[in-house]
C-alpha cells in the first residue's frame, strides 16, 4: 500500500495556514458533547489535554505515574528551539526548517517540519505567559544560546532544567482545566488496549495500577502521547516506566508502526558499573567542548588513567576526524567509542567506557573556569561514580536516548486508524533519521498546543458524539482480552524474573540492533528474539494477583511487548539497506565512516502492519518528496 | 557489603503494617539505593514472596517519584539528593537500615513504601497556574522580566513535588511545596493579576487536604533534594497577608 501523508500542496510557506483554514470546525456549543481520551501527560499529552479542555471538549487524561508532572519530558535538560531571531543572528522559520530537514537526513516530511518551525515561536510565547522562568538578560529580555551544533543561537533554556520547567508549564495548564472540570485526570492508570469499533478508535482499556481494576473508557477520539521505546535496550537514559506498551497494543489493533529502527544513541553517558544497574545517566554533550576523548593504545591496559603516558593514549576522535575532533556528531562519536571498547581497549568496570579528559583544558583555562562551565555535571558524575573528574578523566559510554520512529501518522497527526491521533515522541513524524538537539521538546509542545486542537476538530466534526457506549461488545471483548492476557502472565509461575528477561533482550538488542547494525547481526537478533519470547511465556515468574497494586505484573506486560517490538525493530533495520543518521548499517558507510544514504531506493517512510505475533509484518511505504530543500549529503566537515 | 534491612510492609491502605527484616547480600558500593532494593526484590520473587513495592521512575533525581524515609530521614539524608541518587557507598558493611514510607496524615499509604500524594495535586489545581489560554498570548519579549526576578522564580520553580518536605516536617506541613509555586508566580509579572486569589486558594487547599502548619523547624529545607529555601515560606506568608488586606 502506498500511504498518503495528506500534506498540503503548494508553497510551503503558507501550507499550514491554508490547511488550518480548510480543516473543519466544531461549533463551540457542540464541543462539550465530544469526549477525547488523552493517554500520556508529558509535554505532548499534557499540552494536548489542557488545550482541548480549554476549547471546551470533555477530556479524560491518563498517566501511569502518580502525577502528570512526573512524565519523562521532565528530564530533558538542554533547551527548546524556536526561530525567534531575537539575537539578530539570521535565524528564520525557513532556516530552522532547513536545518531540521537536513539534520533529519531527509527522512522527515517537509510540510510537517515546516509547521514545527512555524509554531515554534508560539510555543515560547505560550510558555512565557504560563510563567516558565526562562533565562533572561539584565534588561529583562529572553536569553538564547546555541545548541547541538547549530550556527545560530535559537535555544531557549531554563538553567539545566528546561524540560522540567516546560512540563510544569503544561502541567499547570492541565491543573487549571482539572479544576475547571473540563479534564478528568486518571493517574496511576495504564493503557493496555485500544478499542476499535467499525474501524475507528473509540476507547481504551486500562488497568488501575492501585486496585488492578481493568475497565474501558470510551470516547469519540483517542490521542496517544506516550513517549518513546528505547527501553527495549534495557539500559537507556529513559525513565524506568517508559515502554512501548500503549503504542504496541494500538499497533496490534491496526495502527502502522513507522521507522522503528531509527533510534538515537547519545555519546556522553556515565558507563554501566555492573550487572545489576537499572539505567544510564546522560551527561550534557557540551562536555566535549573541553574534554578530549581517548582510550589506551594497548589492549587491556588497566593502569590508572593518570599513569598512562601521553604516547600510549589514542585520541581516537582527533585522529580519525581531524577537522571535527572531539566535537564529531552524536552518531559518529558514539560509534567510535563503542569501537574502542569492542577492540578491547575500553576503560573502567567491564571495559565499557572511554576517557573524557579535562586535564588539558584545566591546564589551559584553569580549574575555576571548568568548574564554572560544568560544575554541576562534575558533581553529578562524582555522586554516581565516586570519582573526581577534576583529578582524573571522566568515563563515558554511549546510551540509547530517544526514539525517532513511532506510530505512523499523517499531516493531521492521525494514524491510519481513524480517530487515533499520536503526538510527540510516540509518533514517527518530524525527526526523521537523526534528531538535532533541542527539538524534542519543541515537537512535543507543538503537537500538543498548536496542532492537535485544529486537526482533531476535523475528525470530530464528521463524527456523531457518544456513538459508542461502555457496554459495546468490543469494549467487553477488550476487557476480557486484557484480563486473560494478564492472567496468562500471572499463571506461568516459572523460574526467571521479568528483569532477567528484559536484561537478556537488552543485550541482544544492544549488540545486534544498537548503534551499528549489519545484515548478519540483525538476522541473528531476528533468530534469537522469538526464542527468548517463547521462553518468557513458559518460564517467567510473576508474583501476586491481578486485582492489587502489582509492579511485577506491570513490568511483565511491558517486557512482553518489548519482546515482540524488538523483533520488528530488527526487521525494519534489516530491510533498510542504507545508513541514515541514527540508523547505521556497517555495510553502508563512506570511507570516512559517515552514514551512506541511498536516496534512490530508501527515500520513504517504512510503515509496518501487524499480522500476528509469529507472522511476517507487512511493509507499507510513504514516499518522501523534497521540493524546498534538495537532497544532499549531510556533512559536518 | 552485607546489610540488614528493616522495611515497612503494608499490603493496603487499611491493612496493618509492620517492619520486616531482610538481608541484602553482596551489595556493590556503586549501586544506587534503589538498585540495591531491586536486587532484594529479585531474590524475594524467586522465593515466591511478594516483592517490596516502592515508587520510582526517572532514577536521575528529577521526576520526584521516589519517596523513602531511610533511617528516619526522607531521601536518606545526603544533602540535595533524591533516594534514586543515593549510592550504597554511603553505607558500611554490616549496617542496619530502616526503610519506611513518607509519613503524613495527608499521604495515606497505598502499599509498602508507596503513598498517595494526590493532596499535592489538589493544591496545584487550586491555583498553581496563570489563567492564560493557549494561543493569542503576547510575544515572549513583550513582557520584560528583570533577571533578578527571573532567577528568583527559577530558584522556586526547581521544586520537584516529591513531598519530602511534608515527610520531614513534624507538623506534616506542605508549606515549602506550596510556597515554591506561590513565590515563583508572585515574582513574575505574568502571575501578578491573580496573585491574591492564588495564595488564598492554595492555602485553603493545603488546609483542606490535612497538611499541618509551619512552625519554623526548617526540616523541610534540610530534606529538600532541590534545596528549596524556607525564604519562600516567608514569601507565602507575606503574600497571604497582603491578600487578606485587599
Amino acid at each position: 500500500m502506498i500511504l498518503d501523508g495528506k500534506c498540503p500542496k503548494g508553497p510551503i510557506q503558507t501550507s499550514w495556514d491554508r490547511h488550518r483554514f480548510d480543516l473543519k470546525l466544531v461549533n463551540p456549543a457542540n464541543k462539550r458533547k465530544y469526549k477525547v481520551l488523552v493517554v500520556g501527560t508529558g509535554l505532548a499529552g499534557g499540552a494536548a489535554a489542557a488545550t482541548l479542555g480549554e476549547l471546551g471538549y470533555n477530556v479524560e487524561a491518563f498517566c501511569y505515574q502518580d502525577s502528570a508532572r512526573r512524565a519523562h519530558s521532565i528530564a530533558a535538560q538542554g533547551g527548546i528551539n524556536a526561530a525567534k531571531n531575537y539575537p539578530n543572528d539570521g535565524d528564520s522559520i525557513y532556516r530552522l526548517f532547513y536545518d531540521t530537514i537536513k539534520g533529519g537526513d531527509f527522512r522527515a516530511r517537509e510540510a510537517d517540519v515546516w509547521r514545527l518551525a512555524q509554531v515554534s515561536n508560539n510555543i515560547i510565547d505560550q510558555c512565557v505567559a504560563q510563567g516558565v522562568p526562562f533565562a533572561r538578560d539584565y534588561a529583562g529580555y529572553l536569553d538564547n544560546r546555541s545548541f547541538g551544533g547549530a550556527q545560530v543561537s535559537r535555544t531557549f533554556y531554563a538553567r539545566g532544567q528546561t524540560g522540567q520547567q516546560l512540563l510544569l508549564g503544561a502541567y499547570s495548564a492541565l491543573s487549571r482545566q482539572v479544576k475547571a472540570g473540563t479534564v478528568k485526570l486518571f493517574a496511576r492508570t495504564e493503557m493496555l488496549d485500544l478499542v476499535v469499533v467499525d474501524g475507528e478508535a473509540k476507547g481504551i482499556t486500562v488497568r488501575d495500577l492501585i486496585t488492578g481494576e481493568i475497565r474501558t473508557h470510551v470516547g469519540d477520539a483517542v490521542v496517544l502521547a506516550t513517549g518513546g521505546y528505547v527501553n527495549v535496550f534495557y539500559l537507556s537514559t529513559n525513565a524506568m516506566g517508559c515502554s512501548v506498551t500503549a503504542n504496541w497494543r494500538a499497533h496490534k489493533k491496526g495502527a502502522f508502526f513507522a521507522n522503528p529502527c531509527y533510534t538515537q544513541i547519545h555519546p556522553t553517558c556515565i558507563p554501566q558499573h555492573g550487572e545489576h544497574q537499572s539505567k544510564l545517566t546522560l551527561m550534557s554533550e557540551s562536555l566535549r567542548n573541553d574534554g578530549r576523548c581517548w582510550a589506551p593504545k594497548k589492549k587491556g591496559d588497566n593502569r590508572h588513567p593518570n599513569d598512562i603516558p601521553e604516547e600510549e593514549r589514542d585520541y581516537y576522535l582527533e585522529r580519525k576526524y581531524p577537522s571535527f575532533g572531539n566535537l564529531a556528531p552524536r552518531d559518529i562519536a558514539s560509534r567510535a567509542a563503542k569501537e574502542q571498547c569492542d577492540d578491547g581497549r575500553g576503560v573502567g568496570p567491564g571495559g565499557r567506557g572511554v576517557n573524557l579528559d579535562f586535564s588539558d583544558a584545566i591546564k589551559r583555562v584553569g580549574e575555576h573556569t571548568i568548574r564554572e562551565r560544568y560544575g554541576n555535571l562534575f558533581e553529578m558524575y562524582e555522586k554516581i561514580t565516586d570519582e573526581n573528574a577534576y583529578k582524573q578523566p571522566m568515563r563515558m559510554y554511549p546510551a540509547p536516548h530517544y526514539s525517532m520512529g513511532g506510530l505512523w501518522v499523517d499531516y493531521n497527526c492521525e494514524s491510519n486508524v481513524p480517530g487515533l491521533f499520536v503526538l510527540g515522541e510516540a509518533n514517527f513524524s518530524v525527526h526523521g533519521a537523526n534528531r538535532l538537539g533541542a527539538s524534542a521538546l519543541m515537537q512535543g509542545l507543538a503537537d500538543g498546543y498548536f496542532v492537535i486542537p485544529y486537526t482533531i476538530a476535523n475528525y470530530l466534526a464528521k463524527t456523531k458524539p457518544g456513538a459508542v457506549k461502555a457496554d459495546h461488545p468490543e469494549c467487553k471483548k477488550s476487557v476480557e482480552d486484557v484480563k486473560s492476557y494478564n492472567n496468562r502472565l500471572l499463571n506461568i509461575n516459572g523460574k526467571k524474573t521479568v528483569s532477567e528477561f528484559h536484561r537478556e533482550l537488552g543485550k541482544i538488542m544492544w549488540e545486534n540492533v544498537g548503534m551499528a547494525r549489519s545484515e548478519e547481526s540483525l538476522k541473528d537478533a531476528i533468530k534469537r528474539i522469538p526464542v527468548l519470547r517463547e521462553e518468557f511465556w513458559k518460564n517467567v515468574k510473576v508474583t501476586g494477583k491481578g486485582e492489587e497494586l502489582n509492579q511485577q505484573l506491570e513490568n511483565a506486560g511491558r517486557v512482553a511487548d518489548f519482546l515482540e517490538f524488538g523483533e520488528l525493530m530488527a526487521k525494519d533495520a534489516l530491510h533498510r539497506n542504507e545508513s541514515c543518521g541514527g540508523h547505521f548499517r556497517t555495510e553502508h558507510q563512506m570511507p570516512d565512516g559517515e552514514a551512506k544514504r541511498d536516496d534512490e531506493n530508501y527515500c520513504y517512510v517504512g510503515a509496518w502492519e501487524f499480522k500476528g505475533v509469529d507472522k511476517e509484518p507487512e511493509l507499507h511505504k510513504e514516499p518522501l518528496t523534497f521540493e524546498n530543500v534538495h537532497l544532499a549529503v549531510r556533512s559536518y566537515k | 557489603m552485607n546489610l540488614t534491612l528493616h522495611v515497612w510492609r503494608q499490603s493496603g491502605p487499611k491493612a496493618p503494617g509492620k517492619l520486616e527484616q531482610y538481608e541484602a547480600k553482596n551489595v556493590s558500593p556503586d549501586q544506587s539505593f534503589l538498585e540495591m532494593l531491586d536486587e532484594v526484590n529479585e531474590h524475594l520473587i524467586k522465593e515466591g514472596k511478594d516483592p517490596i513495592a516502592f515508587d520510582h521512575d526517572c532514577r536521575e533525581g528529577i521526576c520526584g517519584m521516589c519517596s523513602q524515609v531511610i533511617n528516619g530521614v526522607p531521601h536518606g539524608g545526603q544533602e540535595r539528593t533524591t533516594v534514586c541518587q543515593l549510592h550504597m557507598r554511603n553505607f558500611n558493611d554490616g549496617d542496619t537500615i530502616y526503610i519506611e514510607p513518607w509519613r503524613a496524615l495527608a499521604f495515606p499509604i497505598q502499599k509498602d513504601l508507596i503513598v498517595d500524594r494526590n493532596a499535592l495535586e489538589k493544591i496545584m489545581q487550586a491555583g498553581g497556574y496563570t489563567s492564560c489560554h493557549t494561543g493569542g498570548v503576547a510575544d515572549g519579549n513583550a513582557i520584560l522580566v528583570p533577571k533578578i526576578a527571573a532567577d528568583y522564580a527559577m530558584d522556586a520553580a526547581e521544586c520537584i513535588g516529591c513531598g519530602a518536605c511534608v515527610a520531614a516536617c513534624p507538623n506534616g506541613s506542605a508549606m515549602l511545596y506550596t510556597s515554591a509555586k506561590v513565590a515563583q508566580l508572585a515574582a513574575l509579572p505574568q502571575g501578578q493579576a491573580e496573585a491574591a486569589e492564588r495564595v488564598c486558594a492554595m492555602t485553603e487547599a493545603m488546609q483542606e487536604a490535612g497538611f499541618g502548619n509551619c512552625s519554623n523547624h526548617y526540616e523541610c529545607q534540610a530534606a529538600c533534594p532541590k534545596g528549596i529555601n524556607v525564604k519562600f515560606i516567608a514569601r507565602l506568608n507575606r503574600e497571604y497577608q497582603k491578600a487578606l488586606f485587599k
